[in-house]
Order: C-alpha cells, then structure tokens, then sequence
C-alpha cells in the first residue's frame, strides 16, 4: 500500500515560483516522514521540485505527468 | 658513513612521524567510508545564506530580485534584500504619491512615482504601455507580480532592509514605506551580510 498522503498542495495554475514557495509552505506544516503531494501545471516545475526536494533533503518518491499536470510526491526528511 | 646514513634515517623518520602527527588523524578520518561521505555531505550542501543589493526601481528588475529572494526563503536561507538608490522607490507605500522634503527631491518623485504598481519597465516602457502589457502577459501566464512577491517573501523571513543614506538623499522618510520592513542600515551592514552570504547579487 502506498503511503498516505498528510498535505496536499495544489499549485496548479501557478507559474515559477510558486510551486516551490507553495512546496515549502506545506513541508512546513507536516512532520518528519510525513508525505507531501504537490500538483503543478508550471512545466518548469519538472526540474524546480526534484532540485529543491534533493537540496532540502527530503525524498522525492513519485513523479509524475498526466496531461497538462505534474504530479510529485514528496516525503519529508 | 655508517652515521650518516644513521641520521638520515633518523630524519626521514622523523619526518615521517612530525608528518603522521600533522595529518594522520585527518587522513584517518576522511579516507574512511564515514569520513568520504561526510566530506561529500559537506560539498553538496546548498548555500545558507543569500544578500541581494536592489539598486534597481525597474519592474523588469524588481521581478527576479522578488523571485529569487523567496526562492531562497523556500530553500531555507536566510536571505537580505538591501534596497538602495532606485530600489527604494518600490519600497513606498501605495498611498503615498510624492516623497520628499524639500522642491528638489518631490520633483524627483514626480519623474520617479514611487511604489512597486508604478515601476517602469528598463526597455520598451513606452510611456507606460509596455509596462501595462508586460503585467497583462504576466497575469495571462499566471506570473505573480512582484509586490505580491514581495509580500510572500515578508511572510516567509526575508529581511528587507532600506538603506539609511540614499533614504536621506532621495528624501523617503521610513514612515513613507510599507510595514514590515528592517531598520534602515547602511554600506557597512549590507557589506557584513555579505562577506557571510554565499550568494551575493547586485540587481
């Protein structure tokens, strides 16, 4: 079973940079191995959140495209 | 003969002992696998702390000064954004129309409106319609524009400092600007917070 999902955060719509000011605003607000999903429209967030997930640390478990969307899963280190 | 080679073993060995005892501790440690990998943990590790100079009032400038700083403040730095000279104007409060305290300096804020919403764009303003256009693009593209940045980047730590002297040379009192900024500073504050900041940056 896939790990359960503590914070969504819904940055579609919205160009750079605010996927990764979003991602870190949620990150925030979970724990510690705790998983974050991250949903972006903004195809420049195809290298913004695996660059900012490894440089913080944290895990990037998915990645994803379906249609116009960019789905990431994140887990927090 | 015999004693001379007697002592160059004497000295080579020593050599090697004063050498030992200078280095072999460190070498101990980062030829293991620990110590490799904490010495690669230590290269990759992403800059702490970022300063940014904001000489520039230009919209097409304040943009990424306002994107990188929150970007920063995601990345977990501390970062500072230094106004100065032209990059004060941005920093007036929307309400306020004309600074300045003497004829010289309100003129200068009559050819310079101040505030982030009346920034000019560095090239093909056109009177005002290239800068007009460039907010709609943006708007189309779903571009934060950047006094909405800038509040993002209050609310996520960035220090925003104005500088004391240009404040006085262009006449922009502190009570002119808008809330939530540092105390005004100076040349050599802004120098300090660089010689700490791994990225420095002149926009």
């Amino acid at each position: 079973m896939a790990d359960e999902v503590s914070k969504v955060v819904d940055a579609k719509g919205l160009a750079c940079p605010m996927p990764v000011l979003l991602a870190r605003k949620g990150i925030d607000e979970i724990e510690s191995g705790q998983v974050m999903l991250v949903e972006s429209t903004d195809a420049g967030s195809k290298s913004d959140i695996p660059s900012w997930t490894r440089d913080m640390g944290h895990e990037l478990m998915t990645s994803e495209t379906e249609g116009p969307i960019f789905t990431y899963t994140i887990r927090k280190a | 003969m015999p004693k001379r080679k007697e002592l160059r073993g004497i000295n080579r060995k020593s050599l090697l002992h004063a050498h030992l005892r200078k280095y072999g501790d460190n070498d101990g440690a980062c030829s293991g696998a620990h110590g490799q990998e904490a010495r690669r943990m230590a290269q990759d590790k992403g800059p702490d702390k970022m300063t940014i100079i904001a000489f520039s009032g230009d919209l097409d400038k304040l943009w990424p000064t306002m994107i990188l700083s929150s970007t920063g403040a995601a990345y977990g730095m501390d970062v500072t954004v230094f106004h100065t000279f032209w990059g004060l104007f941005p920093l007036v409060r929307d309400d306020v129309k004309i600074t300045g305290d003497n004829a010289m300096t309100k003129m200068l804020s009559t050819m310079n409106p101040p505030g982030f919403e009346r920034a000019k764009l560095s090239k093909l303003n056109m009177g005002g319609a290239g800068k007009w256009m460039m907010r709609q693009l943006a708007g189309q593209h779903n571009v934060m524009p950047p006094e909405e940045l800038f509040d993002m980047c209050l609310q996520m730590g960035v220090k925003i400092w104005p500088c004391q002297m240009t404040m006085d040379l262009l006449g922009i009192r502190a009570d002119q600007l808008r809330p939530g900024l540092g105390e005004p500073a100076g040349a050599a504050t802004a120098l300090s917070e660089m010689s700490r900041s791994e990225i420095q940056l002149f926009i």
